[in-house]
């Protein structure tokens, strides 16, 4: 079959720009075939390449004593003692989730899943950060419908648990929604498998489903913004079948334990290209394939499509000689395809052989190391003004306040989306959706994993540099406040496009502030994925890095939760109140403001204060504790009261305005209950460490008291809570809901 | 007791019936292939587990019931011998006829996972006799097409013998209206074959037996079975 004749508009159009084109021609010494501009196209991409973010993404700290092996492996791996690693990693699917809700988040929960289980670690469970438009714009509930059924579709039926998530609404995602999936798997520590071949002649063989037509050009899509044109790239977008990926699995597992893997690579995006050219590049070999021998779903598929292709539940992998018919046999039982399809080679060649023809003669390291760099021209953000307490008028009073706060979309509950996922699934879910870090017995236990996700993109918009150090920080205090050892982080950097000097500042910002953070806090970022050009005619959305973090729980039967055990408590508030209301949920919601700083984070009280509760916690000094976050001391306090039914009087004077002492949303701070004598053993204990820690409250009752308030029975609470996403649902049209 | 757990593709919940099997019987259950055409000698009890056998492809359970395992299946419960189908499971079991009626998409045609009340209808039976007859337990489900559908005559008939094992209904014990997860007819949750040797529910009480993971309310089916 004749191939295109390779045009500046050709080249244009596989999102290659003119310089890039340049230096192809200068890497290879000759204009490249059709199949070899598709090949630079999907390995050069941002998605692919990383280039406008790799400069500064090494400004992350990335290792640890407990860190086994950071980016640039399929995902982060962990030591998590007894012999075992912890495997985990988060990516994006915001473009293909956009132009179809369903397929693009259910294979963007396939693809992370994938990851895991390339390494060689069983999936445990599984984590998703949403962000969509604005409730009132008319696709938000068709977005909410779909990708919610898709993640749901994708996890359920694989079979692993959906533990913990975070979803929000802002106008700035209407064009351009965000879902962002985490998977973290078990494996034992010594039988990781990684993406570096070894051994010249080595068999390559392709496992799993069949090769199509979709998803061709599925990371060059995801690396140019939104236009009016774009629902129109729906064929771009891949298919998941998440039977087809179980057995994938299965067979995968099988294959590793036989001892016939030397390499392993998924095919995520960019297909065979990337994976085939990242296993030979890493192990400093050339690889042949012979593209006669790829399983297709369709006949007369060109090199082009099959090397661009994007179809789900593939693997590529290269054998120890002579382990071919294990590796067969394995396959066959679990009804997948399998088929030799080249093979190692010492030229440092990639070439790919269709029809006994030559399309693809390229230099192997080239393709990934001499990808275009780029130190892209930023405009540092400027620093907003802080906004003092006094300066927020109290438009409405603090009870009807709290309501319509925990009501508010943003903090209403999403249980709606939580139990549309299997969260029970294996038997180890010990901490629920719902808390402050989803807790996951490892095996038979005592140990356990805790698991977060989130980031608060108001706070990053005004302030990137200590948004995003703010991420870092909560994503600690998450996993404190269950009583967890924080270990490491994966993030998801969501950005607009890196071509605009002010996102690339807001971008270079937040890298500096997570690097920041990561650092005091030893918390190493080991995995994670950069998702630029998140752009609609209407703008860029705000900087949104993702933060996914993973703790050590040493026996799962000290975890605590948010839920109030028992009446008669003394509630305890650890940190300081200064009534921070820059950039709260108080001002937006109540006061109709967006202004002001986002609270400053202390990165080293940040430390001690969580040490000191992880510390309370182990010692079971505590019932209950809860990090505060969004709306503060009395959002905080209303859902440790609504988790248990039980509830409380606050009892305090403050020298602030009491809707700022209610509604602040000052940093490194902690709720907990304890036994009265036990509670005033821990307040001079924090006192002596200097810690402020004050008597705030008791539980009891089934109201929640403010000062100078009516109380509000916890059922009206849990009513106000829970009604918000399920009524703004049923406002779907039915056909609507897949 | 001896127990032999069936793996079709595509199952995912065996696991952790095998777990709760272990945990009430101090006895490691059997894994058996589907692609098998007898079952170990000497089982007692056959569990299909929860998942997505065949993808849910064609229709929930509707190839799994073609498995060549299943022969043995049916065999077996014709000896009289002990099945339970759990989720997937019940929805094998009423495609392969060892159990009448249907497993519809869920009133709301949303996927639902929450903890879920359960009345026990009967307490004579080998799957419930370390239950109370009308004991309120709470359980798991996770299923996106459990709505249990069938003519009126099958309705009737289940009723009249007793053959309801389960049904679904609040803290309170009030059956019906929001109790019910899924739409199914008389809020049935799981229902026996004629010699109330095959039990078939779409809830999930293997996800119920550690006080550490929601509670133990699950247990006492396993621990029926294990003394059967």
């Amino acid at each position: 079959m004749d191939e295109p004749a390779i045009t500046p508009e050709l080249v244009a159009a596989h999102g290659l720009k003119p310089d890039e084109y340049q230096r192809i021609l200068g890497l290879i010494g000759r204009a490249p075939s059709f199949t070899e501009l598709g090949i630079f196209s999907a390995m050069w991409n941002e998605h692919c390449s990383y280039k406008s973010s790799r400069l500064h993404l090494r400004k992350l700290p990335t290792k640890g004593p407990h860190v086994i092996h950071g980016p640039g492996e399929n995902a982060g791996v962990i030591d998590i003692g007894d012999g075992l690693a912890c495997v985990f990693k988060m990516e994006s699917h915001n473009h293909p989730s956009f132009i179809e809700p369903f397929q693009g988040a259910a294979t963007g929960v396939g693809g992370i899943l994938r990851d895991v289980f390339t390494m060689g670690a069983r999936p445990v469970a599984c984590l998703d950060l949403l962000r969509f438009g604005a409730p009132e714009h008319p696709l938000t509930r068709h977005f909410v419908a779909g990708v919610v059924a898709g993640i749901g579709s994708y996890g359920n039926s694989f079979g692993v648990p959906t533990v913990g998530g975070t979803t929000r609404f802002d106008r700035r995602y209407d064009g351009n929604i965000l879902v962002n999936a985490m998977a973290v798997g078990i494996a034992e520590k010594d039988a990781i498998f990684y993406a570096k071949a070894s051994g010249v002649g080595n068999p390559i063989v392709y496992l799993g489903s069949k090769t199509g037509r979709d998803g061709i050009h599925g990371a060059t899509m995801a690396s140019a913004a939104f236009d009016e044109a774009s629902q129109e790239n729906r064929p771009a977008v891949q298919i998941g079948d998440p039977f087809a990926e179980k057995l994938l699995l299965e067979a995968c597992l099988e294959l590793m334990r036989s001892g016939a893997v030397v390499a392993i690579q998924d095919m995520g995006a960019a297909g065979l290209t990337s994976s085939a050219v990242e296993m030979g590049a890493k192990g400093n070999l050339g690889v042949l394939l012979d593209l006669d021998a790829v399983p297709c779903r369709e006949a007369g598929m060109t090199a082009y499509e099959m090397l661009l292709s994007e179809s789900q539940e593939r693997m590529l992998m290269v054998l120890a000689p002579g382990k071919e018919e294990i590796a067969q046999a394995i396959f066959r039982k679990w009804g997948l395809d399998f088929a030799i399809i080249g093979q190692t080679t010492d030229d440092l060649r990639f070439r790919v052989k269709h029809h006994g023809e030559i399309k693809a003669d390229l230099p192997i390291k080239e393709l990934g190391d001499q990808a275009p760099l780029y130190d892209r021209p930023y405009l540092r953000p400027p620093k907003p003004a802080a906004i003092r307490p006094e300066e927020a008028n109290a438009p409405i009073g603090n009870r009807e306040a709290l309501l319509r706060l925990i009501g508010s979309p943003n903090l209403a509950s999403k249980r709606w989306i939580y139990e549309q996922y299997d969260h029970l699934i294996l038997s180890n879910t010990v901490g629920p959706p719902g808390g402050d870090a989803a807790v996951v017995r490892i095996g038979e236990g005592p140990k356990g994993l805790a698991l977060t996700i989130d980031v608060n993109e108001h706070y990053c918009a005004a302030d990137p540099h200590e948004g995003a150090k703010q991420a870092i920080a909560e994503a600690w205090r998450n996993l404190c406040a269950v009583g967890a050892k924080p270990l490491a982080v994966t993030d998801n950097l969501n950005f607009g496009s890196p071509e605009r000097a002010e996102v690339m500042g807001e971008f270079v910002a937040a890298v500096e502030g997570l690097a920041a953070a990561c650092r005091a806090l030893d918390f190493p970022i080991v995995s994670g994925n950069v998702s630029l050009y998140n752009e609609s005619p209407d703008g860029a959305i705000p900087p949104t890095p993702a933060i996914g973090a993973v703790g050590l729980v040493d026996d799962v039967s000290l975890a605590v939760t948010i839920a109030f055990k028992r009446e008669g408590e003394t509630i305890l508030l650890i940190g300081e109140t200064a009534g921070w209301l820059g950039q709260s949920a108080y001002l937006r919601e109540i006061c109709g403001r967006q202004d002001g700083a986002p609270p400053p984070v202390d990165l080293s009280r940040e430390r001690k204060t969580g040490e000191f509760i992880r510390k309370l916690i182990g010692e079971r000094q505590v019932s209950a504790v809860h990090d505060l976050a969004e709306g503060g001391l009395a959002v905080a306090l209303a859902e440790m009261a609504m988790a248990s039914g039980i509830g409380a009087s606050l009892d305090l004077a403050p020298e602030i305005p009491l809707p700022a002492f209610l509604f602040g949303e000052d940093q490194a701070r902690y709720l907990m209950t304890a036994a009265p004598d036990a509670a005033r053993a821990i307040r001079e204990e924090a006192e002596a460490l200097g810690i402020s820690c004050a008597i705030v409250g008791a539980t009891g009752g089934n109201a929640l008291t403010i000062p100078g308030e009516t109380a509000i029975l916890v059922e009206e609470l849990q009513n106000r809570h829970e009604n918000w996403l399920p009524t703004y649902m049923q406002g779907l049209h039915a056909e609507e809901n897949v | 007791m001896k127990a032999a757990i069936i793996l079709f593709p595509g199952s995912n919940r065996e696991g952790d019936v095998y777990r709760a099997l272990a945990k009430a019987s101090g006895r490691k259950p059997a894994l058996v292939w589907h692609g098998e055409h007898d079952l170990p000698q000497g089982t007692d009890l056959v569990v299909l587990p929860g998942g997505f056998s065949y993808g849910d492809y064609l229709r929930c359970g509707a190839i799994a019931a073609r498995a060549p395992i299943m022969d043995g299946v049916r065999a077996h419960a014709a000896r009289g011998g002990l099945v339970l189908g759990i989720c997937n499971g019940f929805q094998i079991l009423c495609e392969s006829g060892l159990l009448p009626g249907v497993l519809m998409r869920n009133a709301n045609l949303r996927f639902a996972c929450h903890l879920q009340h359960l009345r026990v209808e009967r307490s004579d039976t080998r799957f419930t006799a370390h239950y109370r007859k009308h004991q309120v337990i709470k359980v798991a489900i996770a299923h996106g097409e459990g709505n249990y559908t069938a003519d009126g005559q099958t309705i009737a008939r289940l009723e009249d013998a007793g053959r309801i094992a389960f049904r679904y209904c609040n803290g309170e014990a009030a059956l019906g209206g929001l109790a019910n997860p899924n739409g199914s007819m008389n809020d049935i949750a799981g229902i026996y074959s004629e010699k109330l040797n095959v039990l078939g529910l779409m809830p999930h009480p293997e996800n119920l037996v550690d006080p550490l993971v929601g509670g133990t309310d699950g247990l006492a089916l396993f621990e029926s079975l294990a003394a059967a």
